[in-house]
This record gives C-alpha cells, sequence and structure tokens, in this order.
C-alpha cells in the first residue's frame, strides 16, 4: 500500500491542486479572474427573504365548472337529449337524463369535442360523470383535468409574480415552483417583505361594470370608496385583461395621485361602445370585488386611454399600476412560510461562524499533534488538504452556504482525522508484531480500509437522506458533511499515504514512533 | 494506549442503567412532550435587538395586543429578545407589521428586527412529518447497510443502539424543555450518523477477533475488540468534541441548540457502540459460527 508509482503520485496532487484552486477564488475581491466561480451565501448569511406561496384553486374550479353550464346545455339541446333538475353546485353539476348511453357517447366523444376535451398528455378527458341514482348525474372535472387547472395556474402564477417583484426592482430573486401547490420565493438582501407580500397578497382582478338605479336581478350590492351603497350590475364591460399598460400620475387640476391605463384594440373597442350607449351613467371600477372609484361617465371614451382617480396616496397609484401592469392572479396566494433575516444577523453569524471554524481547527491540528508527534503533522496537511478541497467542491458546485453548512465544515473537521486516526492505530498494532516497519505501515493501512470505509459511507447515507428530506439551511448542511466525507476518504488514503510513505521509506527502517 | 479494560462485566450494569435512563426518556416525551419550535408547530418568532428594555416591557406591549400565546426571552447578549407567538389562525402574516409596529412605536428605542419566521400550520406538520420520516428512514436504511455488511445479529444490535441514541438526546431535551426545531433533526441524523461510525469501528473488530481467535466466547472477544479500537473511539470523540464545543461556545445562538444536540449524541453515540451495541451480540449469542455460516450461504 505504500508503493506510489510517479503517474499516480502526479495525478493525485494535479487532482488536489485543481480542486483546491478554486477554494482560492472565494478569497479574492473582485471577479476579474476569467473564472468567475464562487459559494453563494444562503439567506441567513447574507440576509434577505424567504417566501412560500400555496395557491389556493377552488375557486379557480368553481369559476371553471361554471363555465361549462353553457355549453352542456347548448350540447344536450343540439343533439336533442332531454334533461331537467340541471343544479350548479360547489364544484360539480347535476341533472336528470333520461338517455344516458347517448349522454355517453356525447360526452366522451374523442372528435370535436370542444365541452369535455381529451388531454392527449395524461389520455384522461377534462370532465368525468357519475351516475349516482337512476338518472341522476353529476358532473366534474377528472383527476387530471384538475391537474391542468392547478398547473396552468401555477405556471401563470409564478409569471405574474415574477413580472410584480421584477417591476420593483430587488436584485436577483429567485421565483420557483415547489410540488403542486406551492411557489418559492427568495429575495436576497430585502429586509422587509411586507410591500411585496401586500403585492402579491392581492389578485388584482379589474372589471369595469355599471351602476344601476335599481336592485334587479344580476347584481351584487358594493360599497364605494366614499361609503355609498351602490348596486353593480354582474355583466363585465371589460376586465384588466384588455390592459396593455398603466402609470402613476398627478392630476394637473387637484393634484391627486391617479393611475392612467392604455386599452389594447378590443378593449378600447369594448370600452367605447359601452360609454357611447351609457352617458350619464355611473361606471363601477372594481378590483378584487371592491370598488375603487365610480365615476359618471360624462362622454363617450373611444380612444382607448382612460384614468382611474380614488383618493389614492401616490404609493397606492404606483402600487395599483404595477399591479395593473403585471396582470391578474388567476389564485388568490397565500403565504404559508416566511424567513426573513436582516443583514446585520447574517454578518454576525458569518463571524461567529468563522471564529469557530478557525479555534476548532486549531484546537483539533494541536490535539493531533500532541497525540501523533510527526504523523500528527501529517493528518494535518490532510486536514488542511481537507477543508480547501472541501470549499474547492463547494465552490465548483456553486452550493449555497447556510449557517448549518458552516457548522458541517466544523463538524468535518472535527471527524475528518477519525480515518487517518484509525490507520494510525492500526499500524500501532500492527508494529507490536510486525519487524518491518514498512510492512506493518502496509497492513496497517490495508486493514483500516474497510472500517475507514464502512464507517464513513454510515454517515454518508445520514447526509444523503438529510438531503434528500431537510429543507433551506439545513440541506446546505447535509451538503457540506457529504462532501466532507468524500473529501476525508480522499486526502486520507491518497495524500496522507502518500506523506506517510515518503516519511517511512525516506526512514530506512530507523527506530519509528507513531 | 494499551488498555486491558473489563468492559464485559460491566455489561450487565451499564444495561440497566441504560434502560432505566431509556424509560425515564421515554416517559418524558410522552408526558411532558418535546418543546417543539415555530418549524414543528407553526407560529411567529421575531428576534430583535434593542438598546434599555427589558423583557417585561415588550411582553406586556405584546399582551396588549391579545395575540395568544406569547413567549418573551432574552436571547444571546443583552438587548437582544426572542419573541414567540402562537398560530392562532390559518393567515398568520398580517400580525407580523401589526406587532412591528407596535414595538417600533412604543419602546422608546430604535428596534432592529434581526430575523422574522412565520410558518404556517399546514407547512409545520408537513415540516414534522418529513423529519419523523428523515429519522426513520436513516435507521432503516443504517439497519440494511449493516446487515449487508455484517449479519442480522449485528444489524439489530446497532440499530437497538441507535434508537437508544435518539430516544435519550430527545429525552433530555424534553427534560430541559429545549426546542425542537429543523437544526435539531439534522443535529438527530447527524448523531445517527456518527453513533453508527462508532459502532461500526467496533463491530469491524470483534469480526476479525471472532475470526481469529474461535476459542475465545463473545464477551472476551467484545472485551478485546473493545480495548483494542479504545484509543480510537477517544482521539475521535474527543477532537469530534473539540469542534463541537467550538461551535456551542462561539457558533452564536443560532447554533447552540445544534450543537448542544451534537454533542449529547457525540457522548451518548460513544457510551452505546460500547455498552449497548457489543453486548446485544453477547444477547443474540453470536459465535465464530455465526459469521461462518454466513459465509456458506454467500458462496454456493
Amino acid at each position: 500500500m505504500l508503493n506510489f508509482s510517479k503517474i499516480k503520485t502526479l495525478t493525485i496532487y494535479l487532482i488536489f491542486c485543481f480542486i483546491a484552486f478554486f477554494s482560492v477564488l472565494n478569497f479574492q475581491k473582485n471577479d476579474s479572474l476569467y473564472i468567475d466561480k464562487k459559494i453563494n451565501l444562503g439567506l441567513d448569511l447574507q440576509g434577505g427573504s424567504y417566501l412560500l406561496l400555496e395557491i389556493n384553486s377552488d375557486t379557480l374550479v368553481q369559476e371553471k365548472i361554471q363555465d361549462k353550464v353553457i355549453p352542456i346545455k347548448k350540447l344536450l339541446k343540439e343533439n336533442n337529449v332531454n334533461y331537467s333538475n340541471f343544479k350548479i353546485n360547489n364544484q360539480s353539476l347535476s341533472l336528470d337524463i333520461s338517455d344516458i348511453n347517448k349522454f355517453d357517447l356525447l360526452f366522451y366523444s374523442r372528435t370535436d369535442n370542444s365541452v369535455n376535451p381529451y388531454i392527449d398528455n395524461y389520455r384522461s378527458f377534462e370532465l368525468d360523470y357519475k351516475n349516482d341514482t337512476n338518472n341522476q348525474i353529476k358532473i366534474s372535472f377528472s383527476k387530471f383535468g384538475l391537474l391542468t387547472i392547478n398547473n396552468s395556474a401555477l405556471k401563470q402564477s409564478i409569471e405574474i409574480i415574477r413580472r410584480r417583484i421584477d417591476d420593483v426592482g430587488t436584485k436577483e430573486p429567485t421565483i420557483l415552483q415547489r410540488g403542486e401547490k406551492r411557489i418559492l420565493i427568495e429575495l436576497p438582501g430585502l429586509k422587509d417583505p411586507e410591500r411585496i407580500k401586500a403585492l402579491l397578497g392581492k389578485t388584482a382582478q379589474l372589471n369595469f361594470r355599471l351602476v344601476s338605479k335599481n336592485s334587479e336581478f344580476g347584481i351584487d350590492k358594493l360599497i364605494s370608496e366614499n361609503g355609498e351603497k351602490l348596486n353593480v350590475s354582474k355583466r363585465i364591460i371589460m376586465s384588466g385583461e384588455n390592459l396593455i399598460d398603466a402609470q402613476p400620475n398627478i392630476n394637473n387640476q387637484n393634484n391627486e395621485p391617479t393611475v392612467s391605463f392604455t386599452l389594447d384594440r378590443l378593449g378600447a373597442q369594448k370600452f367605447g361602445r359601452a360609454t357611447t350607449d351609457n352617458v350619464g351613467k355611473r361606471l363601477a371600477i372594481v378590483l378584487d370585488g371592491e370598488i375603487v372609484s365610480a365615476p359618471s361617465i360624462n362622454e363617450p371614451i373611444t380612444s382607448g386611454n382612460g384614468m382611474i382617480s380614488g383618493n389614492f396616496s401616490f404609493q397606492e397609484a404606483t402600487d395599483l399600476a404595477l399591479l395593473l401592469r403585471s396582470g391578474a392572479l388567476p389564485t388568490p396566494l397565500l403565504v404559508v412560510e416566511e424567513r426573513t433575516v436582516g443583514p446585520d444577523l447574517g454578518e454576525d453569524s458569518i463571524k461567529s461562524g468563522k471564529i469557530s471554524l478557525i479555534v476548532g481547527f486549531i484546537l483539533v491540528i494541536l490535539f493531533m499533534l500532541y497525540k501523533y508527534k510527526v504523523f500528527g503533522l501529517i493528518a494535518n496537511m490532510a486536514l488542511i488538504a481537507n477543508l480547501l478541497m472541501l470549499i474547492g467542491i463547494l465552490t465548483i458546485l456553486e452550493a449555497t452556504l447556510t449557517l448549518p453548512g458552516i457548522a458541517g465544515i466544523i463538524l468535518t473537521v472535527g471527524m475528518a482525522v477519525d480515518a487517518n486516526v484509525l490507520i494510525f492505530e492500526r499500524i500501532r498494532e500492527e508494529l507490536k508484531t510486525e519487524k518491518s516497519i514498512i510492512h506493518a505501515f502496509d497492513t496497517g493501512y490495508s486493514k483500516a480500509k474497510i472500517t475507514v470505509l464502512d464507517a464513513n459511507i454510515t454517515t454518508l447515507i445520514a447526509a444523503v437522506i438529510l438531503f434528500a428530506f431537510g429543507s433551506g439551511p439545513v440541506k446546505g448542511f447535509a451538503i457540506t458533511l457529504g462532501i466532507g466525507i468524500i473529501t476525508t476518504l480522499f486526502t486520507a488514503y491518497f495524500l496522507a499515504r502518500h506523506l506517510t510513505s515518503l516519511v517511512i521509506l525516506n526512514s530506512k527502517n530507523k527506530e519509528i514512533k507513531i | 494506549m494499551n488498555s486491558k479494560l473489563n468492559f464485559s462485566s460491566k455489561f450487565k450494569l451499564a444495561n440497566i442503567f441504560s434502560l432505566i435512563i431509556f424509560s425515564i426518556s421515554v416517559i418524558f416525551i410522552i408526558f411532558k412532550g418535546l418543546n417543539y419550535g415555530i418549524d414543528f408547530k407553526g407560529g411567529t418568532l421575531i428576534e430583535l435587538r434593542t438598546d434599555n428594555t427589558n423583557a417585561s416591557a415588550i411582553r406586556t406591549l405584546l399582551n396588549e395586543m391579545n395575540l395568544g400565546d406569547v413567549n418573551v426571552k432574552k436571547f444571546g447578549k443583552d438587548g437582544d429578545y426572542l419573541i414567540k407567538v402562537e398560530q392562532k389562525e390559518n393567515d398568520n402574516n398580517k400580525i407580523i407589521p401589526k406587532i412591528k409596529n407596535n414595538l417600533s412605536n412604543n419602546l422608546n428605542n430604535e428596534v432592529n428586527f434581526r430575523r422574522v419566521e412565520n410558518v404556517g400550520p399546514k407547512v409545520s406538520s408537513e415540516l414534522l412529518q418529513s423529519g419523523i420520516i428523515a429519522i426513520s428512514l436513516s435507521l432503516a436504511a443504517m439497519l440494511f447497510y449493516i446487515w449487508i455488511r455484517f449479519e442480522w445479529q449485528f444489524s439489530i444490535g446497532s440499530i437497538i443502539a441507535l434508537f437508544h441514541d435518539v430516544v435519550i438526546t430527545l429525552g433530555i431535551f424534553s427534560v430541559l424543555s429545549l426546542e425542537i426545531n429543523l437544526s435539531i433533526i439534522a443535529a438527530v441524523l447527524t448523531i445517527v450518523g456518527y453513533s453508527m461510525n462508532d459502532t461500526v469501528v467496533i463491530y469491524d473488530r470483534i469480526r476479525e477477533n471472532l475470526n481469529k481467535y474461535n476459542r475465545l466466547n463473545i464477551s472476551e472477544i467484545a472485551d478485546l475488540s473493545i480495548n483494542d479500537t479504545l484509543a480510537r473511539t477517544i482521539i475521535t470523540s474527543a477532537t469530534t468534541l473539540l469542534a463541537l464545543l467550538s461551535i456551542f461556545i462561539l457558533g452564536g445562538e443560532i447554533l447552540r441548540g445544534f450543537s448542544f444536540a451534537m454533542i449529547l449524541g457525540v457522548v451518548i453515540g460513544t457510551y452505546s457502540s460500547i455498552f449497548v451495541a457489543s453486548p446485544m451480540l453477547k444477547f443474540f449469542k453470536v459465535t465464530y459460527k455465526t459469521l461462518e455460516k454466513e459465509e456458506e450461504k454467500i458462496v454456493p
């Protein structure tokens, strides 16, 4: 085990130098070098906000099933299928039908089925029906129909969140999908996430609807911005989808902040027609079910430009414009987890992490020197190499270093010497019975090999499981612990072994103590 | 080190001792319960720094807000406080700005909010669940690994030792009402890895010695093997504890619970590989024949 060919030695040191080189990159001040790789600091070290949002697609499913009412009725009429007792439930439709076989054929038709399209990816229809009692059937979305709604809502939400956050101008935000219903947002450097949360807390569904005088069928009773009770028609003249731009302004006449908007061609047409037909009536501008303002229509607006005023502060006007520009979220978002770390706490954590790393390192090094003398020196050189390689690999992977991650590095320092201790203790035993020192070292290394491997694989298993199940900072710990084991094995069995062989072979079988 | 300590004579005593401590831990965990942090219970945590304020001033202000269960305590340095508010509703997010405003306006001092965390009930129960799964899975993975590398008697023995370590560590956390959060789960998993590491080293030697000296009985073999590896056991525990003590003392408040759990785990894990894992082999009546049989099975 002590023989190293020249090529082998060269390879070992080349690998070491290559990896260790990367660790140096973290210590240079400017990024002028050709390789721009660094360990990223986690939010707990650099400060920032982490938000986990959850979409709630229930209301969306309700809306979507209601959208199916007219097409289904039409389909049944066109094909002369008699039905009665048509009811809209929470997330399903129910109706009595006499000819269920005919209905089944129509419902599950694969050609030109606009009512119940076939989703190729999932090999499933969008809707399913259940035949509860004799003639009553219940239509609801199939498992994959729900999944499709959910997924598209999630994708759309991510897109709109990105627009809103980019608009606020935070640096390097991370926006990722997490599971089926959740969106993870990381905002490095952000001290107070309240504004972002407020912006993401609004779906920003904007409608223009007429105010009607009488309380006839199909109205919503809403309260206007100045406390007036208004009956607002359910019919939507135009919605936020037709908006192409919105900007905050100051009204020249009364110095009030307002939001001016520009409509697309279709929106301008709709808006023009409605304002022409309803001069003198009031138009309610409804945002998320609340009236922003309800001005009177003085003259037709056909230009496609308009203005919303409504007792805003300038900040409110700016935020409203931002929300309208970014578009409406398909579902409300709920913040289910939030973690914010201030920059000074992050700095403190880095500082204490560094100090405890240095102190721990020195303590271990002194202890090993005291215990093993020359071989302690070898173990310590291996330990330093180990640390350099660990940091180097983290840099190559551009891994994120968290506070528990630093703890993982320190723990690696403590546990890494184990491999060399196992080997040295074994050699000590061999030296008792073996006359040739070289031979004792040789058998020592080979006999300890299995134990070293077994012992490290168990820790590696723990690290892998931690990585798979851990979240956020804990994952950072698992990464450093896991990589630490691999660098430990490398440094103990290649570097330290080579150094040991140099010492032994140069000693020419003189007395050697370990 | 050339030790010839008679460990096996103390096995019985140690086992009784372990059994008592284990039972006390189980009783505490069941009846007193674990002090879950907001990661697992849901709720809001605020760490703040301010001058010339005492905890009771903060407590009074928060109690006026009628937030339910509020816990204020000093956190590390003078002027650093940790506030924990229980999760009352599903949507707890509106209370964070309320608390922040109330404290900054009424404390007569500048308040620096260093850390704000909020975990909803759904997420917290998921985090707890995945923590339990992770620990169970790691135990299962260890069981499997040892079963492959050794024989089933070794596998069961090591798992009982691991179980012993995890339960007693959690028991001590329960007795001292220390908080269980995500980083404690990480610590427990690392303890599992470390304790296993320690056990494997001794088991490896027991296996080797069983083959070498087939005249000796398992108690003698265990004694011999523990003594053979004792120097290593002590040195590795020492270096690991040095590193951990450094984190515990200098690593700041946030890592304190984590490093404390790890220190407990290293001490208990070292004890258990000698006094729990090794006696288990005696209990299963392992002899050199146990190994032979297995080898015959592998090579048909």
